[in-house]
């Protein structure tokens, strides 16, 4: 084993598993618990629609119907779309970007401990029949302690500080990734759009996620300790919680769909054989739309009674939303015009589905922005198929299309195109039946989040068949796991770059080595594999004794210093399992805020106190920055 | 593939301050996520008393005593704060050792005057809106009290005790820099607790 290998290399059993900072091992698992939370939450909707299947069903009752849209929605949201996203950029960014992990490997592990001890809490509590139950968006005075006693909604309120943390964590991280951890020669305008995507998308998380997190500790404290946020007796609001909520929600609809934006933009040219059409575009649409995110959460409050003119605005701002997205679309569309003729694998029809899908939805989107029409429609099944239609479209078609996509990354291993037909043909097909008679639905006045319906209302007949689709997008889910199972139990190895594609990540062996790359390639282009001359040069000189990565400058990415990255520790591990018993311990006494807390501050000390051992490694390689005088000039002179 | 040139990074330095550091960039990170915690809370003091007839709902406004000895010893804090960092930056262990210990002092001392800020709010958070607004802007920002005081005497402990290498000096300042933005963070909530309800109402 080389020096380098032994560096990075995780210890060996149970132990090693637990303490790793390995961001590949660590992005793997965040991965697999977000599709098993995906799975979960996805038999949830097959129950409800089963439930739904006709009228007058009694499969479940309503309180338990309650709990399974209000789990269904906060799972989806919270355990998988906004965590699945940040999971993938935080295994395939640092290939991207060409370096060796996350610039804080400990508090990743510790971010990843965390969203699965929330996760774990919140379907434990559910299957305890303690499952939230005033839906994903937990509106008061309905979750409030008056018309929600027991301990439902204060779980539900958790889930939602854990996996805030952990997005943060999440968003963090990314954030100094692309600003400091980039190869060197990757200026940003050279950046893969997919690492644009996941930063806008960082800064999005940063400022919105911070929303939630407040209105969901004064909804607790409001159960807990009686203050009196949400009571208009004492001077309090109700809309107060909507508007907290949806200053954060409705950024976390772009949070979900802008990464799978960048998944597109990496697939495409791949499979055109060219660069992706409109560049800066594409770069300032996806600025556009997070800033614009922002400025139209009342669109959600169109029914709350506001006054008309503010109305007016949100209006304005939301369908003003179309035209970064719309651009988007045109510069894709120009990318296949302009291509070489589409090989249409697995990936790309995914990405055509997503066009498909996706565009409809964006149409709904437009009707129910304006305020008229959206009074008529507010919380019917039009809602539902639009926000399945979007989000869905938007995220969950680019999100299977990047699996299959980099699998061969991940794995060294490619998936079955034949499996990989029927997975998206059931997903399409069934998609495009399970949700578009709910527009129809919705037009017809069926509200959502009710258990059952009358014969009389003639609704049987489009329920059923949003059942059948739900049914095909199960089967096509199932296909999808024998696909991974199938394939990692019998593939036979792939090429290191089977699509042969022009992305970093694709530079180094398939799986990457624990190191990522054994040398730091100089990038010159956007699209560097495709270059003649890659890589134009190779960085040398990183000390192999500890592991440690090259900090480049924010805008040009020349070489800046050495970044010591710490070993693996247990300590993350602990600090999450505090971590955890602090925030359980909060939904039955207030004092857990207390006593939790020193549990919490005990591990992060521990993990924090260097080692006499790591101490001497770091100063066996140290240079101090006053004595490097000899700073590298130019990233030109060595590229010349 | 070609036979590539090399780019010999071995003579680069192993850490750096300031915003060359990922610490920098982390801790600037986290800056902005509380920072945007602390606007929104701020966000709904001032739309709750939007919607109020008389604020404050039925109290007077917080005694000034405690809060305002907690803003001057915060302001004053933030000097041997700066020196600290600047001695960081020189990599001077021996005037890091001293000031930091002050920092400490100073941290400890606005512990105690926070303390006693709780006692003069006038009001309690189960009373009403306005009482659960102040309790939760004056426990957030003392979360933020409590903590970096923790990290500044876990860290001047490391200075004293080891083991040390020169990344602990970039700790030293991105932990004096942390102690700005608590500083910069209590200004605005100082204004609205104690201030707003006494000249705007």
């Amino acid at each position: 084993m080389s020096q380098l290998e032994q560096t990075w290399a995780d210890k060996p059993g149970l132990f090693g598993a637990l303490a790793t900072v390995n961001h590949k091992r660590v992005a793997t698992r965040y991965i697999v618990t977000t599709l098993v939370f995906f799975v979960l939450a996805g038999a949830l909707a097959i129950i409800m629609r089963t439930q739904l299947v006709h009228s007058g069903n009694d499969l479940v009752g309503p309180d338990a119907y309650n709990q399974l849209f209000s789990m269904h929605g906060s799972a989806m949201m919270f355990l998988f779309a906004v965590p699945v996203m940040e999971a993938v950029a935080l295994y395939l960014l640092p290939l991207m970007l060409g370096t060796r992990t996350v610039p804080f490997p400990r508090l990743n592990a510790y971010g990843y401990w965390l969203f699965l001890f929330g996760g774990l809490m919140s379907f434990t509590v559910f299957f305890l029949n303690i499952g939230p139950e005033a839906g994903w968006f937990s509106y008061v005075p309905l979750a409030g302690p008056e018309y929600s006693p027991g301990k439902r909604q204060d779980f539900w309120a958790q889930l939602i500080t854990f996996t805030e943390v952990a997005g943060l964590i999440g968003a963090v991280q990314i954030i100094v990734m692309v600003f400091k951890m980039r190869a060197p020669g990757m200026t940003l305008s050279r950046m893969p759009m997919f690492a644009w995507a996941m930063m806008v998308t960082a800064f999005m998380i940063v400022f919105a996620m911070p929303s939630v997190m407040l209105a969901s500790t004064f909804l607790i404290t409001d159960r807990l300790v009686s203050t009196q946020f949400f009571n208009p007796a004492e001077g309090g609001d109700v809309l107060l919680w909507q508007h907290m909520f949806w200053f954060f929600g409705h950024p976390e609809v772009y949070i979900i769909f802008v990464p799978a934006l960048g998944m597109v933009s990496e697939i495409l040219p791949a499979f055109t054989r060219r660069r992706v059409v409109g560049y800066l575009g594409l770069v300032i649409a996806l600025v556009t739309i997070a800033f614009l995110s922002f400025g139209l959460w009342v669109h959600h409050m169109f029914t709350t009674g506001l006054p008309p003119l503010g109305m007016s605005f949100f209006t304005a701002a939301s369908i003003m939303i179309a035209l970064p997205t719309g651009l988007q679309i045109f510069c894709w569309i120009a990318t296949i015009a302009t291509g070489q003729p589409v090989r249409f694998a697995t990936p790309i029809l995914f990405v055509i589905g997503f066009f498909f899908i996706f565009i409809i939805g964006g149409m709904t989107g437009i009707m129910l922005g304006a305020t008229t029409v959206d009074q008529q429609l507010h919380d019917t099944y039009f809602v539902v198929a639009h926000l399945h239609y979007v989000l869905i479209g938007g995220a969950v078609f680019p999100l299977f299309g990047g699996f299959y996509y980099w699998f061969p990354k991940m794995s060294g291993k490619q998936l079955s195109e034949t499996l990989g037909r029927w997975n998206f043909w059931l997903f399409f097909i069934g998609f495009n039946v399970a949700f578009f008679p709910m527009h129809i639905l919705g037009l017809e006045g069926m509200p959502r989040r009710v258990y059952t319906y009358l014969p009389a209302n003639g609704w049987d007949g489009l329920n059923l068949l949003a059942t059948l689709g739900s049914y095909m997008i199960a089967a096509s889910v199932i296909v999808f796991v024998l696909n991974v199972a199938r394939t990692l139990l019998k593939a036979a190895r792939a090429a290191d770059n089977p699509w042969g594609a022009s992305g970093l990540e694709w530079a180094t062996t398939s799986p990457p080595p624990d190191y990522n790359f054994a040398e730091i390639p100089v990038v010159a282009s956007r699209s560097p594999l495709w270059e003649k001359d890659f890589p134009v040069a190779v960085v040398t000189g990183l000390p192999e004794s500890v592991p440690s990565v090259l900090v480049t400058r924010l805008h040009d990415a020349v070489p800046d210093h050495v970044g010591l990255m710490p070993e693996h520790s247990i300590w993350p591990l602990l600090a999450a399992l505090a971590t955890t018993v602090l925030f359980i311990g909060t939904v039955f006494s207030p004092w857990a805020l207390i006593w939790g807390s020193v549990p919490v501050g005990i591990t992060l000390i521990g993990w924090f106190w260097p080692t006499r051992e790591e101490t001497e490694k770091h100063r066996a390689v140290e240079i101090q920055p006053d004595e490097a005088d000899k700073r590298l000039t130019t990233l030109s002179e060595v590229m010349s | 593939m070609n036979t590539p040139t090399t780019l010999d990074v071995s003579r680069l330095p192993t850490y750096a301050f300031h915003h060359r550091s990922l610490m920098w960039w982390g801790t600037a990170g986290m800056i902005v996520i509380e920072g945007t915690l602390f606007a929104i809370g701020l966000v709904a003091y001032f739309y709750l008393r939007g919607l109020a007839q008389h604020w404050p709902l039925s109290a007077p406004p917080p005694d000034l005593l405690y809060g305002t000895m907690t803003t001057i010893l915060l302001l004053i804090s933030g000097i041997p704060n700066h020196i600290a960092a600047k001695a960081g930056l020189r990599q001077d262990l021996r005037a890091v050792r001293i000031w930091m210990v002050i920092c400490v002092l100073f941290a400890a001392v606005i512990q105690l005057t926070r303390a006693y800020e709780f006692t003069a709010l006038n009001t309690h958070w189960s009373r009403n809106a306005y009482g659960s607004i102040v309790f939760a802007l004056l426990v957030l920002h003392t979360v933020h009290l409590v903590t970096d005081f923790v990290d500044t005497i876990v860290l001047t402990v490391l200075m004293y005790t080891g083991p040390l290498d020169g990344r602990r000096f970039v700790d030293v300042a991105e932990n004096a820099g942390y102690w700005w933005f608590v500083i910069a963070a209590w200004l605005p909530i100082y204004f609205t607790l104690y201030l707003v309800p006494r000249l705007f109402d």
